[in-house]
C-alpha cells in the first residue's frame, strides 16, 4: 500500500540545512499495524506528515495504493487526505466552538456530503466510539479520553483506508490510553491500516511491527 | 464543499466572537450609512431645486436684451448691453409666434409704497394679465391686472401679501388707494402668500400694469419678456422663432439673449448631480478604511486560527476551501455592515427629513445600491490577501507549532 523509496527531507533552519529524514525506505501493506518509535527529534513526525501528504519529501519517491504521489498539486493531494487519510493527533484538535457530532462531521462537510447523509453517519461513528450520548458536548465538556475518541471518529468519517496516529496517548492517563488504543486496534482490526507514533513502550510493544529511528534513519524494522 | 457548509462555518467563526465582528461592521455600517445620508442631501438639494424651477414654468422661455458675448445661452448671463432697447412692441409682435400660448412683458424696479402715513419699499413688478399664470403666481382676493393692450398704464395694483398686510392690515385692500411713486393706484387685488420663489418673494411686490411702470421708472425699455409656449416640445421652435423675430425687428441685428427654462434647469441638474456624485464619493473612501480594517482583522485573525487552518487542511481541505472560508467570513461582515448601514442611512435620512421638511431627501436607490456593492467588494478586495495567506500556511508546521 504505501512505499517509500529513498525518502529525504530537509528543512532550512536560518542557515542550516536540518536533514530531517535520510534516505528512508519504507514499504507497508494494507492492514498493518505499525508502531514508530525513536527519541525526540528522530524525525518520527516528519515521517508521519510525508504519509499524510501535508509534507512532501524534498527527494526520493513517495507511491500510495500504487500511485505516485510525490509530485501531486495541493488540490490534488488535499483530495488523497480526504478520501484515504485520517489523523489522530496528540493534542486532539477539536475546534472548540463546535460540538462534537460537528467536529465528527468536519471531514464529511470538506468532502460535501449532503447534510443528511452526514447526520447518519456521525450518528454512526459516535455510537462505534461510544460517545452518543455526547453529541452536543463542546469540547470544553469532554475529558480527555472522550476527546480522543471524538478525534478517532472523525478521522474515521470518511472511512480512510490509512489512520496516522501522533502519540494519541501522549496527553492522556495509562487507564484512559489503552482504551483509546483499543479503539484504533479495533479499527485496524476492521482493515485499516494502522500507524502509531509513540515513545510509549508499553503501546509500541501493542504493534505487530515496529519501526525505530533516530536521527532520520530507519534504525530496526522488526518486520525487515 | 458546500456553499452553504461554507457560509455556516464562516458564520460561526463570526458568531463566536460577537464584539469583534459587531465593531468592522460598524466601521462597515458607518461608511455605507453616510454614502447613503449624503448622497440623499445631495439628491434632496437637485430635487428642491429642479422643484423650485418647475414652480416657474418649465415652457417658459426668457427674453433678455442685450446679447450674451459667448455663444449659446448661458445661465449665468442675464444681463446684457444692449444698443436697441427690448420694447412693448417687440413683447407684442412675440405673443403672434405661433406656439406661444401667452406673453407678459416685465418691468422690474423698486419704489417707494405708500398710505397715509404708513409707506414702505417695494418690489415694483410691471406687466399684463398673463404674468399671473406664467410665473404661476396665486391670486388672494379681488382681480389681477385686467386683460387688453398692454400700452395703456391703468393706475391699478395687486399687492403681495406682506405689503397687504403692511399697509393695510386687516382692512379690506380692494378698492383702496396706495401712492406709488408721485402716483395714486387704486388697489384691486392681492397675492396670496406664496414665500419664497427662486430667490423671489412675491409677498413683497406690488404688479402694476407695464406702461404705468415704465412712466414711474422713466424707460421705454423692458427688463424682461417672459413667454410660454405651447408645451415642453414647442419650446425649442418658439425660441428660435423668437430669435428670428427679434432680428428682424432690431435691423437684423441679434441684440438679445432667449434663455429657456429647460436649459437653465439642465444645466442646474448637471451641476446638483455631479455634486452629488463628489460627495458620495468622497463617503465612499470611509468604505476603503473599513476594508483596510477588515483586511488587518483578518490577518490577525488567519495568525490566531494558525492550528485550525492546518487541522481543516489535514481533513482534507485544499487551500481554495480554506481561502473561500476566509472570504465568506469577510464577505458576511461586509454584508452585515452594509445592511446596518442602509438602515443608518435611511434613519438619518428620514430625521433630517422631518428637520427640512422642503428638502426632498429620499436616498436614490442608485446610490444604496452602489454603497452596498461597494462595501461588499471592499471587504471582499482587502480579504483577499489574509485568506491568500491562510490558503497557503503550510499545514504541517501550523499543527505541531503550539
Amino acid at each position: 500500500m504505501i512505499q517509500l523509496d529513498q525518502v529525504s527531507r530537509t528543512f532550512e533552519v536560518g542557515e542550516q540545512q536540518v536533514l530531517a529524514l535520510r534516505e528512508v525506505n519504507l514499504s507497508i501493506a494494507a492492514g498493518e499495524y505499525i508502531a514508530i518509535m525513536g527519541p525526540s527529534g528522530s524525525g518520527k513526525s516528519t515521517l508521519l506528515n510525508l504519509l499524510g501528504l501535508l509534507d512532501r519529501p524534498s527527494s526520493g519517491r513517495y507511491s500510495l495504493d500504487g500511485r505516485d504521489v510525490t509530485g501531486l498539486n495541493e488540490a490534488e493531494s488535499a483530495r488523497v487526505r480526504r478520501e484515504k487519510i485520517g489523523f489522530v493527533f496528540q493534542f486532539f484538535h477539536l475546534v472548540p466552538r463546535l460540538d462534537a457530532a460537528a467536529n465528527i462531521a468536519l471531514p464529511l462537510v470538506l468532502a460535501g456530503i449532503a447534510p443528511a447523509e452526514r447526520k447518519q453517519r456521525v450518528a454512526q461513528l459516535l455510537a462505534d466510539v461510544g460517545l452518543s450520548e455526547r453529541a452536543d458536548h463542546l469540547p470544553s465538556q469532554l475529558s480527555g479520553g472522550q476527546l480522543q475518541r471524538v478525534a478517532i471518529a472523525r478521522a474515521m468519517s470518511m472511512h480512510p483506508a490509512l489512520l496516522l496516529a501522533d502519540e494519541p496517548t501522549g496527553n492522556l492517563d495509562r487507564a484512559t490510553g489503552r482504551e483509546v488504543m483499543g479503539v484504533l486496534e479495533g479499527l485496524n482490526q476492521r482493515g485499516a491500516t494502522l500507524i502509531v507514533i509513540t515513545h510509549d513502550q508499553e503501546i509500541g510493544a501493542r504493534a505487530r511491527r515496529r519501526i525505530v529511528m533516530e536521527d532520520g534513519r530507519v534504525i530496526s524494522d522488526n518486520a525487515a | 464543499m458546500r456553499l452553504v457548509d461554507t457560509f455556516s462555518l464562516a458564520w460561526g467563526t463570526l458568531a463566536q466572537q460577537p464584539r469583534r465582528t459587531a465593531l468592522i461592521g460598524l466601521a462597515m455600517s458607518i461608511g455605507v450609512g453616510a454614502v447613503v445620508v449624503l448622497t440623499a442631501l445631495g439628491e434632496g438639494a437637485r430635487g428642491y431645486v429642479l422643484e423650485q424651477f418647475a414652480g416657474l414654468g418649465t415652457n417658459l422661455i426668457i427674453v433678455i436684451p442685450g446679447r450674451a458675448e459667448t455663444t449659446g445661452a448661458a445661465p449665468g448671463v442675464l444681463s446684457g448691453q444692449s444698443t436697441r432697447d427690448l420694447t412693448l412692441d417687440d413683447a407684442n409682435a412675440v405673443a403672434r409666434i405661433p406656439w406661444v400660448n401667452d406673453v407678459a412683458p416685465l418691468n422690474v424696479g423698486s419704489a417707494q409704497v405708500t398710505r397715509g402715513s404708513l409707506g414702505r419699499e417695494a418690489v415694483l413688478l410691471g406687466s399684463t394679465a398673463p404674468l399671473l399664470t406664467i410665473r404661476h403666481m396665486h391670486l388672494g382676493i379681488g382681480h389681477f391686472l385686467p386683460p387688453g393692450p398692454s400700452d395703456q398704464a391703468l393706475p391699478v395694483c395687486v399687492l403681495g401679501d406682506k405689503i397687504r398686510r403692511e399697509l393695510f392690515g386687516n382692512a379690506n385692500p380692494l378698492g383702496g388707494w396706495v401712492r406709488i411713486g408721485d402716483r395714486r393706484f387704486r388697489v384691486i387685488g392681492t397675492l396670496a402668500a406664496q414665500g419664497q420663489q427662486m430667490g423671489f418673494n412675491t409677498d413683497e411686490v406690488v404688479v402694476i400694469p407695464v406702461a404705468a411702470a415704465q412712466q414711474l421708472l422713466n424707460t421705454p425699455s423692458l427688463f424682461r419678456i417672459l413667454i410660454e409656449a405651447r408645451g415642453r416640445a414647442a419650446v425649442q421652435r418658439v425660441k428660435e422663432d423668437t430669435l428670428a423675430l427679434l432680428k428682424t425687428r432690431h435691423e437684423g441685428e441679434a441684440d438679445v439673449t432667449v434663455i429657456t427654462q429647460d436649459a437653465v434647469l439642465a444645466t442646474f441638474d448637471r451641476i446638483l448631480t455631479a455634486l452629488t456624485l463628489a460627495v458620495g464619493g468622497i463617503a465612499a473612501i470611509s468604505l476603503g478604511v473599513a476594508g483596510v480594517l477588515i483586511m488587518n482583522v483578518m490577518l490577525v485573525s488567519v495568525a490566531q486560527r494558525r492550528a485550525e487552518i492546518g487541522l481543516l487542511k489535514a481533513l482534507g481541505a485544499s487551500g481554495g476551501n480554506v481561502r473561500a472560508l476566509f472570504l465568506v467570513e469577510a464577505g458576511l461582515i461586509a454584508s452585515l455592515g452594509a445592511a446596518g448601514g442602509v438602515v443608518l442611512g435611511f434613519a438619518a435620512s428620514f430625521t433630517l427629513g422631518r428637520v427640512y421638511p422642503q428638502l426632498p431627501i429620499v436616498p436614490p436607490l442608485w446610490a444604496v445600491t452602489a454603497a452596498v456593492a461597494t462595501a461588499i467588494l471592499a471587504g471582499l478586495l482587502f480579504a483577499w490577501l489574509p485568506a491568500r495567506r491562510a490558503a497557503k500556511l503550510d499545514a504541517a508546521l501550523s499543527l505541531t507549532r503550539r
